[in-house]
């Protein structure tokens, strides 16, 4: 029997989340729950938050200066953003990809090794194994096979984009966020990393910015529509592309702006 | 008259500047090596000066050159360098770190006998290392430090910001990105930028002319509280302090002299032309 997304219990949730950027507000109470072993779909105009709300979820915004939060974000009902987090540590168990693919300086393999080796793993054995399952998930290994010695730079941009979640995947992380992770890439090579996230979804929560409206109906399980900085409606994506409730994603799922 | 002729005109009369550009330096090149080149010989190079400078080598000018040069290394690339690393990885934009980029950039407009007389003030009295090659070292970093700073600091800002940002989601730490990535990236340009100082600390009078050079020292120094002989300093004293000095010694000091540092600004030209090919972004 398959069993319905909305069932899984929530892997994250995201608490009344308001966030500005130099008092500029990005994202206006935001609350949404994240189910485990799924896609979910952040999808909506441009500047209406998704990336923002995107790295929260791994913290990675802690870089940029000038923003103010409120609210929580709970990983496996933890909050995340709670004093004394290790956010090293959190950032291994959420992995991103970016909207570019952005190899490392250095060879195939030492681009998947990126991660493991950061956290200080030596064991070759283990680190072979890591490198095999990694491309291997990332749909990568037989394309690179015999090239894993090569600079990154000489893989095609969407063999690079694939590199780059094998890279994500080889921290062994539970989540898995991708913001706009095809928007340089050509259909066929967007094929092959879609295809690469229905596989995932089985062992991984992921999320995902995509890159155009048909994408978000091609993989959603669940989807968020984000207007404005403000979470207008979300549910399942074949409830939300099909029927949807509120008036403004109908306008924006049927093409009436965006 | 016609656009044509105007645009011819116009390439030859830049053609002009940009060959007068050219020629001072071949004509200085070019009249050292030939007043110059016949003074080099193994004695030259290796010999202790004999009758008033007048005869035998500059051995000890050529040692204490490279020595204060070595020395100043020592001092300038760990703080300058790790200074840049602050500046560019850590440092926050707060009235503190633009005063430190402020304070940098007048570093590098004070003339350099100001240094020389600062150094005395502080390095050969105050703190009474006496005229010592520890004494100019320490004068001659301080000089040098601005330029490393701003070569490194900006070396290290070329490196792609995505690389950082990898590295972090990555779970790598702030240091971890300097230390795999960013530094060993913006090295080529390190290294550019810290030959190009160290040439400047080589070739300067003014900041050694208080704190360490000897007039005349017909030996090697002993330690770091001895007094040393320096090329540009040597050659200042034997052009217009000594009556008599044949041409060619004066000629062969200036061309041992810019021999070493030419050498230096070759091999900075090379390192960065070689990373530059293997760059991968």
């Amino acid at each position: 029997m398959v069993k319905m997304p909305g069932q899984n219990p929530p892997k994250i949730r995201i608490e009344n989340v308001s966030y500005s950027y130099d008092g500029k507000p990005a994202l206006r109470d935001v609350t949404l729950d994240i189910p485990a072993n799924a896609i979910t779909v952040l999808f909506g105009p441009a500047g209406g938050g998704k990336t923002t709300l995107l790295r929260l979820i791994n913290r990675l915004n802690d870089l940029v200066e000038g923003t103010r939060m409120s609210g929580r974000v709970l990983l496996d009902g933890k909050d995340i953003y709670a004093p004394g987090t290790d956010v090293v540590a959190l950032r291994r168990r959420i992995g991103m990809v970016f909207a570019l693919p952005l190899p490392l300086p250095g060879t195939v393999r030492e681009n998947v090794l990126y991660g493991p080796k950061l956290a200080g793993l030596r064991d070759q054995a283990r680190l072979d194994e890591i490198l095999f399952n990694s491309l291997q998930q990332a749909a990568l290994w037989d394309e690179v096979k015999d090239r894993l010695d090569d600079p990154a730079t000489t893989l095609s941009g969407g063999q690079q984009q694939r590199l780059c979640i094998a890279r994500s995947l080889a921290l062994e992380p539970e989540v898995l966020l991708l913001d706009e992770p095809t928007s340089g890439l050509d259909p066929i090579s967007t094929g092959k990393v879609e295809e690469s996230l229905f596989r995932l979804k089985h062992n991984y929560t992921i999320v995902i910015v995509p890159h155009s409206i048909q994408q978000a109906a091609r993989v959603a399980d669940m989807a968020a529509f984000l207007l404005m900085g403000e979470l207008v409606e979300c549910g399942p994506g074949s409830e939300i592309f099909v029927r949807p409730r509120d008036r403004r994603t109908e306008d924006y799922v049927t093409g009436r702006f965006g | 008259m016609d656009r044509q002729l105007k645009q011819k005109l116009g390439f030859v009369l830049l053609g002009v500047m940009a060959m007068i550009v050219v020629l001072p330096i071949l004509f200085v090149i070019g009249s050292i090596v030939a007043l110059g080149a016949r003074a080099i010989n193994w004695e030259f190079l290796t010999a202790m000066p004999r009758d008033g400078m007048k005869a035998g080598g500059i051995l000890p000018a050529i040692v204490g050159t490279l020595i204060l040069t070595s020395g100043t290394a020592l001092v300038a690339i760990p703080i300058g360098v790790g200074g840049a690393i602050y500046l560019s990885e850590y440092a926050r934009d707060t009235w503190l770190t633009r005063a430190i980029r402020l304070a940098i950039i007048n570093l590098a407009g004070i003339p350099s006998v100001v240094y020389g007389l600062f150094g005395l003030g502080l390095f050969v009295l105050f703190l009474q290392f006496g005229t010592s090659i520890l004494a100019g070292c320490l004068t001659l970093a301080i000089m040098t430090l601005p330029i490393i700073v701003s070569a490194a600091e900006e070396a290290l800002r070329a490196v792609p910001v995505e690389f950082r940002t990898v590295i972090i989601s990555l779970g790598g730490t702030r240091w971890q990105s300097v230390r795999y990535i960013v530094l060993p990236q913006a090295l080529p340009g390190i290294i550019t930028g810290i030959i190009l100082g160290l040439l400047r600390a080589a070739g300067e009078t003014a900041p050694i002319l208080f704190t360490v050079a000897a007039f005349f020292l017909p030996r090697l120094p002993h330690s770091i509280f001895d007094q040393t002989m320096a090329l540009p300093y040597h050659l200042y004293v034997i052009s217009t302090q000594v009556p008599g000095m044949p041409l060619h010694i004066q000629h062969g000091t200036a061309l041992v002299l810019l021999t070493l540092v030419l050498s230096m600004n070759l091999v900075a030209s090379l390192i960065r032309s070689y990373y530059r090919r293997r760059r991968q972004w």
